[in-house]
């Protein structure tokens, strides 16, 4: 057998997988690309060179520069917050739910952020500030509410997932409804944050999204250690020394913070927090978790459709959430055909 | 998992289930009569009931006829049509897959229907419902097809959880797509706007005309199909050994609901949970002898659509609720308390 | 590789009155038991009886609502839990494999106890997970899909990740569920030679004449209680096997190991 790839720093002594490793440097290759990209097209296009300056303050173009950094830069640092922050949360909640399905946009934690926020919006015309405090009520209450509703002397997890459904069906009706109850301002910037934009990213989001991402995903990356080994059945992991029931309950938190703090910021965006880790997996081919690959992949996903989002119908501009979500329904049909010729 | 009665199997005690399936099917009826007459009434514009039956025999061409006339009759109708073919299709479907959270909203299907129509209007920009009915057949078929195969990934047959996860999955990519074309379509945007979240309104006689047709065929088919079925809920190889021609019947259960899915989805836009909490209360009322089960189901979900959509004129008045939001609303605890009470299968 | 022999030579793990369940049902009430060290002890009763439990319990997987069981002399709730997974190996009876993954990774999750949030992955991982593959024969299936092996083999994996845990003690949960005969030997043997290398091994079996060919110390329960304990010459006898399983029967002695076959009485129905 052979010895495995050690990179060893002082205490430090990690396994370095190559493959994986290639896999990282490439997405944040994409990632770098992206982000030019992102910030030199517009309806004010850019070179490269005019882009640059502006980034710099070097220029000698004002309104370049106001459109650099004011408005692209900041749409641009959040999809990537964004992203990081639902491609972990899914990655933390497929293996805890057992299912590669079990994705929190689809158990109802997305929607439920999405209805603390509304509630912000429609019934006390709350700020940004606000706004994110109650996608997070309504993440943390919503997790609660289907924990509890799906605890019976046990928690199975297929059952949380089923009930994260039904709730999610019940929010998301609760949500149009208050679309159509509030006022008309209210209600045009409800329905446009609804389905998920990055329209109106100010650096004051930036900065919200960015402080709590620095305490949540380093959580989420230890984290994983004892996750990957969860995955092998409670007993299993008790065996080899892992707390389960401590460290579920963290892993919960962490995820749910982490997908109410990307809803706060951007309105819900579905399938990145379901496909992004799978993506990341098929691509690194690691055992185990792959956060750092996740969270990476689930970046450049929500960059490239903010992108799609901007440019494809121009001047029109599509929510970011319609896209990933149409991206969402090619991959499950490639999925799909995966397993057709797999089964055949 | 509901027990199975067969026709072969010893006669129930008459006096209990007899009883209940009586009052059932009375309450039903009494329901559906009752709140097709409030739907009638209940509205932006509301009109006393002893209005309402003077217009509907002599309709004097004032503003109050016009809207039971040309709006409120036909939207009674049509959601009565529209609610048996939800009901129906979700019995028909529990009974097939043997899974009590079989519904044609949760497994995707209304979302197939309705993609393929949104696409085809995009497409085609022809936005008449006779041209848009075919696809939205055969996009209930597709979208069948694609969660049944889709929850059976690495397994040879999907257990309960595996299809509403795969359910799930395929009805919000196909939302999303749904509205990526009608927000780039103006088309499929001025005709579905509302529609896209299942409405009923400004639905008139000839959206009606178009699917009811389709849907008393698949009523009918359902219904013969009653006796199969019963036979069929002790599991393929036992209904086989019955002498029941499995392949056809499968064969016969997915066009029927395919025609009904597709044609409600076609007609009001899709909607979740009707299909899967009406079935659950006909079965405890009546057993699960789907002779019996049916046909309360026929009558006791368009009371229920009828229930959804009145409070949805109600609730925000003088604006309208879609009635789809409605059902979301109302029918996802009904969702959540059957995932509690019944013991479902694991992976 | 064999395990590092202790000072004490007395029982490592014990029970003192331990009450064992599920929510609302007691399955082992006021049990005492010690489990001897070096011994390939095997417990065996009826369905029911609380062996699985039991085994469970005294592995720290199901927590005891009275009485307490100890590790090396101490509670061993006292301990952290990497800590006992340094002493205590276990084989759950359900373990699932996930998807996908290859015989030496799963392997390597053994090792979690000895590795931290800095020391990830060292050389000495490597040779205990190397150890632990040969131990168990499992090498030549090192980058192989856990879900394609055999039954067998796939036991015989797991064991493996047990293995590189490098625990004195080892606890297996009805190994030899849904394997055929060939398959049961072979997992059997393997404990048996892990525990003549000076492993503790404690097995919990419902396949009575393996037990009885296997075992250097029984353990015999009956609806939560144990009936019987000690050398498997001392404790069978076809008396007890009729108190306990209900079984009328005779015992010959197998040809091979000379440990006794339980021979049920021909029924005169």
């Amino acid at each position: 057998m052979k010895r495995k790839r050690v990179l060893v720093l002082g205490p430090l002594s990690v396994r370095v997988r190559p493959r994986s490793l290639t896999v990282g440097i490439a997405l944040l290759a994409a990632i770098v690309v992206l982000t030019v990209v992102a910030v030199m097209a517009g309806d004010y296009p850019l070179t490269i060179g005019q882009t640059l300056a502006a980034l710099f303050s070097a220029g000698d173009d004002p309104l370049a520069q106001f459109f650099v950094q004011g408005q692209r830069l900041p749409r641009v640092v959040c999809a990537v917050l964004v992203g990081l922050a639902l491609a972990c949360s899914g990655a933390i909640f497929q293996p805890l739910a057992g299912n590669p399905l079990g994705s929190p946009d689809i158990i109802g934690f997305t929607v439920g952020a999405a209805t603390g926020a509304l509630v912000q919006i429609t019934l006390f015309d709350g700020g940004p500030a606000a706004t994110a405090l109650g996608a997070v009520l309504g993440g943390f209450g919503t997790a609660l509410v289907v924990y509890l509703l799906a605890w019976r002397s046990g928690l199975a997890g297929f059952r949380l997932v089923l009930v994260g459904i039904g709730v999610a069906a019940v929010l998301q009706g609760v949500n149009s409804l208050l679309v159509v109850r509030a006022s008309l301002t209210a209600a045009q910037t409800a329905a446009q944050w609804l389905a998920g934009s990055f329209n109106t990213s100010t650096w004051s989001d930036v900065a919200i999204t960015a402080l709590a991402l620095a305490v949540l995903v380093p959580a989420a990356v230890v984290l994983s250690r004892p996750l990957g080994a969860m995955t092998m059945g409670d007993e299993a992991a008790i065996g080899i020394g892992i707390r389960v029931e401590p460290t579920r309950l963290a892993l919960v938190i962490v995820g749910v913070a982490l997908v109410s703090v990307a809803t706060a910021a951007a309105g819900p965006i579905a399938f990145v927090a379901l496909a992004a880790p799978q993506l990341a997996r098929r691509l690194t081919g690691a055992p185990g978790v792959g956060m750092i690959a996740a969270g990476l992949m689930g970046a450049m996903l929500v960059l490239a459709s903010d992108l799609v989002a901007q440019r494809l119908f121009a001047p029109t501009q599509l929510p970011v959430g319609v896209v990933t979500g149409s991206l969402g329904g090619l991959y499950l049909i490639w999925v799909l055909t995966r397993e057709w010729r797999r089964n055949a | 998992m509901t027990a199975a009665a067969v026709a072969a199997a010893p006669p129930q005690p008459r006096r209990g289930v007899g009883r209940r399936r009586f009052w059932g099917i009375a309450g039903s009826v009494a329901a559906l009569i009752l709140l097709a007459a409030l739907s009638l009434a209940v509205g932006s514009n509301p009109i006393p009931l002893d209005e309402v039956w003077r217009l509907l025999w002599t309709p004097d061409g004032s503003v109050d006829a016009s809207v039971v006339h040309d709006q409120r009759i036909p939207r009674t109708l049509l959601l009565v049509v529209v609610g048996s073919a939800l009901g129906v299709s979700g019995a028909l479907m529990q009974s097939l897959t043997r899974n009590p959270l079989a519904d044609p909203g949760v497994l995707g299907i209304n979302a197939g229907a309705s993609l393929a129509v949104v696409g085809a209007v995009a497409v085609f920009g022809l936005t008449s419902i006779w041209f848009f009915l075919w696809f939205a057949f055969a996009g209930a078929a597709a979208g069948a097809i694609i969660v049944y195969v889709l929850g059976s990934t690495g397994r040879t047959s999907p257990t309960p959880v595996r299809l509403a996860l795969a359910g799930v999955a395929i009805s919000m990519a196909v939302s999303s797509l749904v509205q990526t074309v009608i927000l780039s379509n103006q088309n499929a945007f001025n005709e579905f706007r509302f529609w896209a979240a299942g409405s009923a309104e400004g639905r008139g006689f000839p959206v009606l005309t178009a699917v009811a047709g389709f849907i008393v065929v698949g009523l009918v088919i359902a219904l013969c199909l009653g006796p199969a079925l019963n036979a069929l809920a002790l599991g393929e190889e036992t209904g086989r050994a019955l002498g029941v021609r499995v392949g056809l019947v499968r064969a016969g259960v997915m066009a029927a609901v395919a025609l009904l899915a597709g044609a409600a989805t076609a007609a009001i836009g899709p909607i979740m949970f009707v299909g899967l909490a009406v079935p659950y209360l006909a079965r405890a009322l009546c057993g699960s002898d789907q002779r019996w089960v049916l046909p309360a189901t026929m009558i006791a979900a368009p009371a229920a659509l009828l229930a959804a959509d009145i409070v949805g004129r109600v609730i925000a008045h003088p604006a309208e609720v879609q009635v789809g939001i409605l059902t979301a609303i109302l029918g996802g605890p009904v969702f959540i308390a059957l995932v509690r009470r019944r013991r479902i299968e694991a992976l | 590789m064999s395990a590092t022999v202790s000072e004490q030579s007395g029982p490592r793990v014990r029970a003192r009155d331990v009450t064992i369940g599920y929510a609302d049902r007691a399955v082992v009430s006021g049990l005492d038991v010690a489990i001897p060290t070096g011994e390939l002890t095997v417990i065996i009763g009826p369905n029911a009886c609380g062996k699985s439990t039991l085994l469970r319990g005294l592995a720290r997987m199901l927590p005891t609502r009275a009485g307490v069981v100890e590790l090396d002399g101490a509670p061993i709730g006292s301990y952290p839990a990497k800590e006992i997974a340094r002493r205590l190996g276990m084989l759950p009876q359900s373990p699932i494999a996930p998807d996908g993954i290859v015989v030496e990774d799963l392997v390597a999750r053994g090792r979690y106890p000895h590795q931290g949030l800095l020391r990830q992955w060292t050389p000495q991982d490597d040779d205990a997970v190397a150890g632990a593959l040969e131990r168990a024969g499992v090498a030549d299936l090192a980058t192989r899909p856990v879900d394609e092996l055999s039954g067998g083999q796939r036991q015989r994996v797991w064991i493996a990740m047990a293995l590189a845990q490098q625990t004195p003690i080892l606890f297996l949960d009805e190994p030899t569920t849904y394997l055929d005969i060939a398959h049961q030997v072979e997992v059997l043997d393997l404990a048996r030679s892990l525990q003549r290398d000076g492993f503790t091994v404690v097995v919990v079996l419902h396949e009575l004449n393996l037990a009885f060919r296997y075992a250097t110390h029984l353990v015999v329960m009956k609806a939560g209680a144990i009936v019987a304990e000690g050398a498997v010459a001392d404790v069978v006898t076809p008396e007890l096997i009729e108190e306990v399983y209900g079984l009328p029967c005779r015992l010959v002695t197998d040809p091979e190991t000379g440990t006794p076959l339980v021979v049920p009485k021909a029924s005169t129905r």
